[in-house]
């Protein structure tokens, strides 16, 4: 949807992290929570399998490591590109 | 003391507290009514957010939901922390940026169309008044347990103090108000929780405790869970049953649905910086999780305990409990006292002195009643809204936690109740009125028409919320699917292309929220009126896909028209480019500015 119209690397900088984080977003809920529980069945979890873990407990954690990891970063990379608050 | 007069006490005493502090921070001025004056803290704020986001939905009715269906109801949880993170990554920062004081105001002047801010409005409208009919079910329920009165005049107190609640003050009040509200609500929703973990599993933690092993009988929780639960003939717990593309698209719009309710979203309209509406929503997720890891596993140890508590001697070869037991045993008063509310109820069907509780739904079962000479299952009505409430008495649990799990029911539905009506009325007051109609107004009149606006939807919320057209967490999903199709869009689409214009975002918005809103009447009744209906969740129009996860389709079909009407139109002035641009960007985020 960008049509990358922001000619400064801020903006593609941005779009970059967020397209990476978005991609481990889907990877843990729809993923391995829906899609791909079955080929996680193997792995053995307290009385059920890995994708029940994902789906009750392991998606929230990695979407809490997400947003702390974006603020984190994208922080620093105001401050690199000078338009951080002053 | 007898458990009324605790109950009483505890949700008297967080009362007191709620309106002490509400008095103590009053809003002053317009400014300070909606967005609190911009000075508070990201841990603060989220804390609030968290309150005001976890609501009857979350606290009361949620594990209800995952303990009766298990797996595939994992949805609720994958989807209500997931929308933050598009809350944080692509939305919240930007917002802040923008610096108004509405969500509404924002797609106004980005689309440079007044046509635009009073779309927004509507859908803003729609998706919170189907939210407060949710918050109202739930309110039901908690009033009518704690009062022991039947749900309906539960129901009707309920209104009449979120009503007076909600007038009292505005965002400042509700700030504070709702960082007391979140720790009295996380206590009471984390303590039962953990009791019960240590009950069963000897885990002091029960998002632990819910992959340990059930320590009466040393294999892991959930093997014994489904073996329970299977021998009556139910699903299984932990396989997945449901279709799996209904499943995606549920979690889909509950997730796009967070980023789009308002009420969430002007939380980020009050954090100093741009940097810090980043780190909010984090903090918000830290203490919305704090209960969403607790809640699959209060979800799946209520179910064991009440399995085992029909089926006392050992499973369905040991025999069902008695009616006496019920009736004189003190481990089944919570079944007496929840018969009062309507919300549970058994029936002796086969007149053999127990009930027994088991899916008669099932080819295998029925067979094996007809054998035992037993007439369907006897546990004839257990709404789902009520096992949060009921699960301390379920575990035998102190009166002390039964009275704090009260208190924290009523706290999570009057803290989103109020959220969502201060939403409610911010849109009719400052965008209808005063960005529309009026713009004269003078502040006086802005705050009574606020309150007035406040009324009216509370009025209409309990009406509805009198034969909801779900559980609390259901009728709340369909308001999420609203706010997904409409709202969310709308928001991406003015941050992240500078393309869309005013004619292809207002077509989007409308086509969002008609498509959904016709959908979800078609299964649930017109304007949610029951017998209306032409279709029904269990078989729906389209496939296998529910009303409820319609919402990701209406945002599919939002963005889709309005790329195509935009590209049939007039091209977005230079100006308002530059304001994409700058909204960007988040060097020269100064206060915000009222119009």
């Amino acid at each position: 949807m960008s049509e990358n119209s922001s000619n400064n690397g801020y903006w593609s900088a941005n779009m970059r992290i967020i397209s990476i984080s978005l991609v481990i977003w889907a990877l843990v809920s729809f993923g391995f929570g829906i899609l791909l529980r079955p080929l996680l069945s193997g792995i053995a979890v307290g009385g059920t399998d890995l994708g029940f873990w994902f789906a009750q407990q392991g998606s929230i954690l990695v979407f809490l490591a997400i947003i702390f990891f974006y603020a984190f970063r994208m922080n620093k990379v105001d401050r690199e590109h000078g338009v951080d608050e002053e | 003391m007898d458990q009324f007069t605790i109950n009483l006490l505890f949700v008297g005493s967080s009362f007191a507290l709620y309106i002490g502090i509400a008095i103590w921070a009053r809003a002053g001025s317009t400014s300070e009514f909606y967005a609190a004056g911009r000075g508070v803290h990201p841990v603060t704020n989220g804390m609030a957010t968290a309150a005001d986001w976890m609501s009857a939905a979350s606290f009361i009715s949620m594990a209800g939901l995952i303990a009766f269906t298990g797996y595939d109801n994992s949805s609720f949880l994958m989807g209500w922390t997931g929308g933050y993170v598009l809350l944080a990554l692509l939305l919240a920062p930007y917002l802040r940026k923008f610096g108004k004081f509405t969500v509404s105001e924002f797609i106004g002047d980005r689309f440079y169309s007044q046509t635009a801010r009073i779309v927004a409005v509507i859908c803003l409208i729609v998706a919170s008044t189907t939210y407060v009919i949710g918050q109202m079910t739930g309110v039901g329920v908690a009033f009518g347990r704690f009062l022991e009165v039947d749900n309906t005049t539960g129901l009707l107190i309920g209104a009449c103090v979120v009503f007076a609640y909600a007038v009292f003050g505005g965002m400042k009040g509700v700030t504070y108000t709702q960082v007391a509200q979140y720790v009295v609500l996380i206590t009471a929703y984390t303590i039962p929780a953990i009791f019960i973990s240590l009950q069963l599993t000897g885990n002091p933690i029960p998002g632990l405790g819910l992959f340990g092993d059930d320590v009466a009988s040393g294999v892991p929780l959930l093997t014994k869970l489904d073996q329970v639960v299977t021998e009556l003939g139910f699903n299984s717990y932990t396989a997945h049953h449901s279709n799996t593309l209904n499943m995606v698209l549920f979690t889909l719009s509950l997730m796009i649905g967070t980023a789009g309710l308002p009420h969430v979203i002007m939380r980020f309209f009050t954090v100093p910086k741009v940097s810090d509406a980043r780190w909010s929503a984090g903090w918000a997720l830290v203490f919305i999780a704090l209960l969403y890891l607790t809640a699959p596993a209060v979800g799946a140890m209520a179910r064991l305990n009440i399995t085992e508590m029909m089926w006392p001697n050992g499973g369905i070869n040991g025999g069902a409990v008695s009616v006496e037991a019920i009736a004189d045993d003190p481990k089944y008063d919570w079944m007496d006292t929840w018969q009062k509310t309507g919300l549970l109820d058994w029936e002796d069907k086969n007149g053999d002195g127990k009930i027994q509780y088991y899916n008669d739904k099932n080819a295998e079962m029925q067979t094996l009643a007809e054998e035992k000479g037993w007439k369907g299952n006897e546990l004839t009505k257990f709404n789902r809204d009520i096992l949060v409430l009921a699960n301390p008495e379920i575990a035998n649990l102190p009166s002390w936690v039964i009275g704090l799990v009260a208190a924290g029911g009523l706290a999570a539905a009057l803290s989103t109740a109020a959220g969502l009506l201060l939403a409610i009325s911010s849109a009719v007051s400052h965008d209808l009125i005063k960005g529309a109609y009026n713009p004269k107004i003078s502040e006086k009149g802005e705050l009574l028409s606020a309150r007035i606006a406040m009324a009216v939807a509370i009025v209409v919320a309990t009406y509805l919320g009198l034969n909801p057209p779900g559980f609390a967490a259901q009728t709340v999903a369909l308001a999420f699917g609203l706010a997904a199709a409409s709202i969310f869009p709308a928001l991406m689409m003015g941050i992240f292309s500078t393309r869309i214009n005013n004619i292809g975002a207002v077509s989007g918005m409308l086509a969002g929220l008609v498509v959904t809103l016709v959908y979800i009447f078609l299964h649930k009744g017109w304007f949610f009126i029951p017998g209306t209906n032409s279709f029904t969740d269990a078989d729906p129009l389209l496939g296998p896909i529910k009303s409820t996860s319609f919402g990701a389709i209406g945002a599919a079909v939002n963005f889709l028209v309005a790329y195509v009407v935009t590209g049939m139109t007039k091209e977005t002035p230079q100006a308002i480019k530059d304001l994409v641009e700058s909204v960007r960007v988040p060097r020269g985020a100064g206060v915000a500015q009222d119009h």
